[in-house]
């Protein structure tokens, strides 16, 4: 049982992100007050200068948004976090992290929307906001937890990624999760795997801050450092500087994508129960996850052949990790809180016979077991 | 003189990469520019140490000119940005570079914010009263009365006044020059950094390509004419009347004060907050 | 006692401001920081700071917990009748209900357990406002789910340092009103076996 674990606490789903960026390294934080992710900034208010670290409530989300960028390029890991509302707020920003390449970490606990909305239900609303808010091409990367454990985990390696590939990373909570209270035994910060942004070691003559290695993700250098050097939101050729060459474009663009396709093994995670022998399955991500787990075990008690395939990383689409499931299956079943948006995604990459079921629901409400029930043994019979 | 300047220009300016530059010949910018290299020269601060940050537009394209740690945001956010740099690393000297446009309509509330907040930055606004770079439309301090592409029958809405407005919102270091009175620009701008406050220099520029053309003073030299007519030292100005200063604009320090920065105030909280010293910090 | 694999789901509920949800929270604490359990504790409540109503739930299990809400509850706290009337339905047939005597007065059920909170609080510790904690030594008491001492331990950790000895008193009370009560007396089922054929 989980008795024998040591530190064991019991925090809200908010309250591990900010352990989690904390552990991960995240030394600044800005934010402006929204249901249901205020206590992220709350706590980070205290906790910040704890460990010496900067919390500051801006103006808005867009100037959240900004700072981030800003002390991220200074050298110091940051987080923002917001809500539908303030993320929409957030998209013209996050896209010059996008372009400058500066690492950094949005949490967007979802609430039920457009505009206003329904400020404390829970949604899945801002997927593909998430994936494609900001406008104009851009990679990112977008991460979806579903438990108060997930929310520290994930929280870390959305910080790693972030590092290692000097892309903003967008951790998608919702209502449920954020404000669900659990046990947890969090591990000790110097237990964990911590990736920070490689700084140049040639000397400043010879930086050139956006030529990228092999691997297409360029040295970072803090500002202040002796690498004086040009940052801007307008394409850029290898010396940050604006260019309107077409050659110099293209390359540039296509970088920002290789970056991130390069590291698909790495970026794409998704979780699986009882699907070895599944004939179908459920596709779910975040709280919904946790009611289709529920359900996939009450379809087993009754000799159903189904499984959970749980989506981790919602952007980029784990295409390879999905479309495996299809095949093995004659029909999948995605529930959501929303009028359909990863489903979408699943019926692109579904090239078999595999039926993809919808099941949504967007009255406020957590998607129940109950209410998947009736819809697995469908697709079973 | 000669001599001197191409010693600054060699010093502080990219010029083999970045020159020529995007801006119209008798355009205000490139005096600003000077200004800044002079004061920064004048302080003794070494390149690496300074941060040079701007919106979107005209004044947008100077950080690149600059040998810098350049930082060019978006438009109205440069405040913003510059906000996360200080903090992080509040041993830099972080001076900010916009246009009227960009820092009173589109990021007026960070500025507003910004100088209520007191963190340590400069903010340089060049306001050449019309938004140049997108081809002349009216800016929050376009003149009621005059013409703009977005104005074509007369401005029907009522300008800002930048500095005052900087005074009210709690800045504590406010002047104002004008492109006419370079060298002043120079001594605002190190007085500003010197304050070690959040610091306004405005600095009324000509836009004769864009807000000139369409408002009888079509070259340069008539609006710095216009310029040096119609500015009045904050000192000469207390000694006249409101009729005699009806359509003058005041130059010089308008407010010039001591109060708690932010990054003093914030590390008084890590301290009661027992964080370790900065040098202990992971 | 609880066995591998089961749920155990508490819900308490009331209006805003009776302290539902720091009941439910020290409950939580109690069974998962101290007793060692899986727990998930959640809430739902109105805009209003006061007033409104107000629910939170408690779920343990011995493994790791799935869906974070209560399906069908064990045991149901209601603090005033419309909670009770609104969270009723989520009670199983063989799940108690747990009543402020003074604040319910029509009950649903006769698996129902009646104790008047509100006085309670005011005659033991001094203040209404306690009647939360009460509540909670009465359902520790009842649920027989975790252990007392470790309700005492969350509760010590969760209340401001100056309230802790009234709280303290509070909860005890509660405990102390709850032993009174004869559970072996009620009703296995509100469903008659009748039903069940």
């Amino acid at each position: 049982m989980s008795g024998n674990l040591p530190n064991r606490r019991l925090i809200q789903g908010n309250e591990a992100i900010v352990e989690g960026a904390l552990a991960a390294g995240c030394r600044f934080f800005a934010g402006y007050p929204i249901t249901p992710a205020s206590e992220i900034s709350e706590i980070l208010s205290a906790r910040m200068p704890e460990v010496g670290g900067t919390f500051i409530q801006m103006e808005d989300e867009i100037a959240s948004m900004g700072a981030i960028i800003g002390a991220s390029l200074a050298g110091t890991k940051s987080m923002t976090a917001t809500s539908g509302p303030g993320f929409s707020l957030m998209q013209e920003n996050l896209g010059f992290a996008c372009i400058a390449e500066v690492p950094c970490v949005v949490v967007n606990v979802m609430r039920g929307g457009p505009s206003t909305g329904l400020p404390t239900s829970p949604a899945q609303g801002d997927v593909m906001q998430a994936r494609w808010g900001t406008h104009g091409d851009h990679p990112i990367i977008v991460l979806a937890v579903s438990t108060v454990l997930d929310s520290f985990e994930i929280t870390v390696r959305a910080f790693n990624l972030s590092e290692k590939y000097r892309v903003p990373v967008i951790i998608l909570s919702d209502e449920v999760v954020a404000h669900t209270r659990e046990t947890v035994s969090l591990p000790a910060w110097e237990d964990l795997e911590v990736t920070d942004r490689i700084s140049p070691d040639t000397p400043p003559e010879w930086y050139v801050p956006y030529e990228g290695s092999s691997s297409g993700v360029p040295d970072m250098a803090a500002f202040g450092k002796g690498y004086r050097y040009h940052v801007t939101g307008l394409v850029h050729d290898v010396r940050g500087f604006p260019t309107q060459r077409p050659e110099e474009i293209e390359a540039f663009t296509s970088r920002l994508f290789r970056k991130i396709s390069q590291g698909f093994h790495e970026i794409q995670k998704v979780e699986t129960v009882f699907m070895e022998d599944a004939e179908t399955a459920v596709i779910a991500y975040g709280s919904v996850a946790r009611s289709a787990h529920r359900a996939v075990i009450m379809g087993r008690s009754q000799g159903l052949r189904v499984g959970l395939l749980k989506l981790v990383t919602l952007f980029p689409f784990p295409r390879r990790l999905v479309e495996p499931v299809l095949h093995q299956c004659k029909a999948v079943l995605v529930p959501e809180m929303n009028m359909g948006q990863i489903s979408r995604e699943v019926n692109r990459v579904n090239s078999s016979a595999c039926r993809v079921i919808k099941h949504n629901r967007f009255d406020g409400q957590l998607i129940t077991p109950e209410e998947l029930m009736p819809r697995i043994e469908k697709m079973t019979s | 003189m000669a001599k001197e300047v191409t010693k600054l220009v060699h010093e502080y300016l990219r010029h083999d990469k970045k020159f020529p530059h995007v801006w119209c010949p008798g355009c205000g910018n490139g005096i600003v520019l000077g200004a800044l290299i002079r004061a920064i020269d004048r302080l003794g601060l070494e390149k690496d140490e300074i941060v040079l940050a701007s919106g979107i537009g005209c004044s947008g394209r100077m950080p690149v000119y600059a040998d810098f740690n350049t930082l060019h945001t978006t438009h109205g956010r440069c405040l913003t940005f510059a906000t996360g740099v200080k903090l992080a690393n509040p041993a830099l000297t972080v001076i900010t570079v916009m246009g009227d446009g960009d820092a009173t309509a589109i990021g007026g509330n960070h500025f507003i914010h910004a100088a209520r907040r007191n963190l340590d930055l400069t903010a340089i606004i060049i306001n050449n009263q019309i938004y140049g770079m997108t081809g002349g439309q009216f800016s929050p301090t376009t003149p009621y009365g005059s013409h703009a592409s977005t104005a074509r029958y007369g401005h029907i809405e009522h300008a800002f006044s930048i500095s005052e407005l900087a005074v009210t919102a709690g800045a504590s270091f406010v002047a104002r020059a004008t492109v006419y009175h370079a060298t002043l620009i120079e001594d605002m701008i190190k007085k500003s950094i010197e304050n070690g406050g959040f610091g306004v220099v405005e600095v009324i520029s000509n836009c004769h390509t864009e807000y000139g053309r369409r408002n009888n003073m079509a070259d340069p030299v008539t609006m710095l004419q216009w310029m040096k007519e119609h500015a009045v030292t904050v000192e000469k100005a207390g000694k006249m009347s409101p009729e005699e200063l009806a359509g003058k604009f005041t130059v010089g320090v308008l407010a010039d004060v001591k109060k708690p920065v932010y990054t003093e105030e914030y590390e008084k909280i890590r301290k009661r907050a027992g964080a370790p010293k900065a040098g202990e910090r992971a | 006692m609880m066995k591998e694999g089961e749920r155990y789901e508490l819900i308490f509920s009331g209006s805003g401001g009776q302290g539902l949800i720091l009941a439910a929270i020290i409950f939580a604490e109690a069974a998962g920081v101290h007793d060692g359990f899986y727990v998930c504790q959640s809430q739902s409540y109105g805009p209003e700071a006061r007033g409104g109503y107000s629910k939170a739930e408690v779920i343990m299990s011995k493994n790791p917990i799935d869906y974070p809400k209560a399906i069908r509850a064990d045991l149901l706290l209601s603090m005033n009748q419309a909670s009770c009337d609104h969270c009723f339905e989520v009670l199983k047939p063989e799940g108690l209900l747990v009543v402020d005597a003074s604040l319910v007065h029509q009950i649903p059920t006769n698996r129902s357990v009646s104790i008047p909170f509100t006085e309670i609080a005011r005659k033991s510790a001094g203040k209404e406002m306690v009647a939360n904690m009460v509540a909670l030594g009465a359902v520790g008491r009842i649920s027989q789910s975790v252990s007392l001492k470790s309700l005492e331990t969350a509760l010590v950790a969760r209340v401001p340092k100056r309230t802790v000895e009234m709280n303290l008193k509070a909860l005890h009370a509660g405990i102390e009103a709850a032993e009174a009560v004869d559970l072996s007396a009620l009703p296995k089922t509100i469903v008659p076996e009748d039903d069940e054929l």
